[in-house]
């Protein structure tokens, strides 16, 4: 018998959501467990074991210096090496720092500062390291992790879409919210693997699987702009969970600055109250 | 053993989050204990501020993958409270928030029973290498947990950050027929739970009891879950907008999560499903409540590894409630969500997470937008607890060897199930023995 291929997951500034989708295979995670040998994950094994490992998962950004030089030891580790998630592949939820002046923010909930050390900033994990593959979303979609780990055992590439959320929403027949409700949504410049639900849900996609290939996100801003939205309502849109990637951080930047020229405070459209069918 | 030791032992493992212990012993003295969270600060409280109202749910889920509903509920709570919308939510939606809650529970107890804390107790390093000696047990914990997420999608979106909380309800109510398609297994579910309880209230026990003061919100007609005054062992019953004045956070140097402590004497407590079975026996479902009479375990307990068997009893309750909610669900006409205008204003809340009392206060400033924001997580509440516990348990395990001692350690640690994301993934035990 050859031995099983080593999985290791790891992680950084994150939430655990991530992580948590493996172990929420429930249907599957006996298989996986039988298919490759599980031989780092804390958060589910007490057993530790050592490097090299076939496949490496890596969960959350890099905020701290400790982070920053574990990371490329996890890099020499791993064979093949994937992001998992909007805080490894674009910088996640914290990277909202990035925009503010971190001793300001320790001093809001820190009455020591000097006991904590973080960087200035939430990076993604491509930043530090070469990656292999990236899986999108906040969280990843547990049927686009259990292709990968497929793929993987074929010696495949993984197949996860590049098109966007609306894609979805049309194979879903959901209707269009930004058109039926002039709601400003995210989907036409956000990457499909969600299943377009928050549309289903008669309400706006925030963008959690980050910006799809090539999206024109001055086109939609701009046009959610002659349909009521303020600046300030798409400065928050676009600067959530996936605020670090280039092309919602370029469209973020270009609204705030719209935004300082006419200082008008303002909320995004709040959708309409549903009456359930 | 030679006298003068140092060791870097293990990573505590099985938990959520990143964290360390250092223990210094003198003999079998205890010297010095840290529980040392080095989880990297992620700073919610300070992104909040100058957001949206509706966008602090989607925001505050993320704090934790393994309790987002808890985040939400509390934040749609306290910012109800603060726009003055709460005595709007209608008992619909007050029963489909529950029954949300329930999903989360039945997930996260699940979960934790069976593939975090059962290993300990039946000796094995985790829930897969269990597995191989008792696979039943091990499968029974998956589907107990994926009907817990089953719940969560119908009503959330998705099981892990749900998409469909709001403040003031939900986006849209759940269909009638997915809800009602769910009972057969939610019937499946309460059989299970109470096996599964049954499991694990006849495990061994060590013999470690503390003096708890136990912290948990009751209300009078039903099983904390997001509503209730906050009680205490000793008498405390307050509303949670006079949390500030009987709890406060610490910073310790060794931590990046803040300690709570309970005034005035700045002491530690309990919260969590043994702190909730205590101080809310009687508010237990009827099957639940029959189930804990029946274990020869003395209510209230004062031993902490007596959780296990609490959080089963929450998963027994959780099934009851939830087939009681599906069963009387009529979705027509429902209004899925109250409306509600932007104004300035400042709301507190409470809720019960599965880890325990989560609380939150958020004011909104005249511009509508969030002016400030603070989020007590239950670990950092339970961080002082967990190490006043060490420091009682560690002589009882001091003349073990090093990896015997971590592991009962570790055991006693995920008595509480701590969520180390939350309160700012891993723990290294260091021992130092002299
Ligand atoms: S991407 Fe989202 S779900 Fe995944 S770890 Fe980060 S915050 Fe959590
Ligand atoms: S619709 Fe958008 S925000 Fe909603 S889950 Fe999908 S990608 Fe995320």
């Amino acid at each position: 018998m050859t031995a099983k291929p080593k999985l290791a997951v790891f992680k950084f500034a994150s939430c655990d959501g991530c992580q948590l989708s493996l172990l929420s295979c429930e249907d599957e995670l006996l298989t996986i467990a039988g298919a490759v040998e599980i031989a780092y994950f804390l958060e589910a094994r007490t057993q530790q074991l050592e490097g090299p490992y076939d496949i490496g998962l890596v969960e959350g950004s890099i905020t701290t210096a400790e982070d920053a030089e574990r990371i490329h030891e996890i890099r020499r580790q791993c064979k093949f090496l994937v992001t998992i998630g909007a805080c490894a592949t674009a910088g996640g939820i914290q990277a909202l720092k990035n925009w503010a002046n971190v001793d300001d923010f320790i001093a809001q909930v820190y009455a020591r500062p000097e006991y904590i050390s973080t960087l200035a900033t939430s990076t993604p994990i491509s930043d530090h390291v070469a990656v292999d593959f990236e899986l999108r979303g906040c969280p990843i979609n547990k049927q686009q992790l259990l292709e990968l780990i497929a793929a993987f055992l074929r010696g495949a590439r993984p197949r996860t879409p590049s098109y966007a959320v609306c894609v979805e929403c049309k194979r879903n027949l959901t209707v269009c919210v930004a058109v039926a409700q002039g709601i400003a949504c995210l989907g036409p410049v956000t990457q499909a693997g969600c299943g377009a639900i928050c549309p289903a849900f008669h309400r706006d996609c925030f963008g959690c699987y980050g910006p799809k290939e090539q999206p024109n996100l001055v086109s939609i801003t701009t046009h959610y702009i002659t349909q009521g939205s303020t600046p300030e309502s798409l400065v928050r849109l676009t600067r959530s969970f996936n605020s670090n990637a280039p092309d919602f951080r370029e469209a973020s930047d270009a609204l705030a600055a719209a935004s300082d020229d006419h200082s008008q405070p303002g909320a995004a459209p709040c959708p309409p109250i549903e009456h359930s069918s | 053993m030679p006298a003068n030791r140092t060791f870097i032992v293990t990573n505590l493992s099985r938990v959520e989050g990143e964290g360390a212990l250092y223990v210094k012993l003198n003999g079998e003295q205890v010297e010095h204990i840290e529980l040392n969270i080095f989880e990297p600060p992620r700073f919610f409280e300070s992104f909040l501020r100058g957001r949206e109202v509706r966008e602090v749910p989607d925001i505050t889920a993320r704090i934790c993958g393994i309790c987002p509903v808890a985040y939400q509920m509390s934040s749609c709570h306290a910012l109800e409270k603060a726009l003055g919308i709460n005595d709007q939510i209608t008992p619909e939606i007050r029963r489909l928030r529950r029954l949300l809650y329930c999903g989360e529970w039945i997930e996260s107890h699940a979960l934790h029973m069976h593939l975090l804390h059962a290993p300990d107790f039946l000796g094995y390093e985790s829930g897969v290498s269990m597995a191989a000696d008792h696979r039943e047990v091990v499968v029974r914990g998956l589907r107990l947990k994926k009907i817990g997420n089953d719940l969560l999608e119908i009503l959330g979106g998705r099981a892990i950050h749900p998409i469909n909380v709001t403040v003031g309800g939900f986006y849209k109510a759940p269909g009638r027929k997915k809800l009602k398609d769910l009972l057969p297994d939610l019937e499946w579910g309460l059989a299970a739970s109470i096996e599964a309880t049954r499991m694990a209230a006849a495990f061994d026990f060590p013999d470690f009891t503390m003096p708890y003061e136990c912290v948990a919100l009751r209300h009078p007609d039903e099983y904390p879950l997001n509503e209730g005054r906050i009680v205490s062992t000793s008498g405390l019953d307050i509303d949670a907008a006079e949390y500030e004045e009987h709890f406060q956070e610490r910073q310790v140097p060794h931590s990046t999560a803040l300690h709570s402590v309970l005034l005035p004497q700045e002491t530690s407590y309990l919260v969590g499903p043994l702190a909730r079975v205590n101080l809310c026996l009687a508010q237990l479902s009827p099957l639940a409540r029959r189930e804990a009479d029946a274990y020869g375990i003395a209510w209230p307990s004062r031993n902490n590894f007596h959780s296990i068997v609490a959080r089963g009893l929450e998963m027994i309750h959780a099934y009851e409630e939830a087939i009681e909610i599906v069963k009387d669900y009529q979705a027509e006409l429902a209004v899925s969500r109250i409306p509600f205008e932007l104004k300035p204003g400042e709301g507190s809340h409470a809720t019960e997470a599965p880890r325990g009392l989560i609380w939150h206060r958020y004011r909104i400033g005249d511009d509508g937008l969030i002016a400030d924001a603070k989020i007590v997580p239950p670990t950092s509440q339970n961080q002082g607890q967990i190490e006043d516990d060490l420091r009682h348990y560690v002589p009882q395990v001091a003349s073990l060897d090093d990896a015997e001692a971590t592991r009962r350690c570790e055991h006693l640690i995920r008595n509480y199930d701590p969520c180390i994301s939350c309160s700012t993934h891993f723990i290294r035990v260091t021992w130092e023995r002299t």
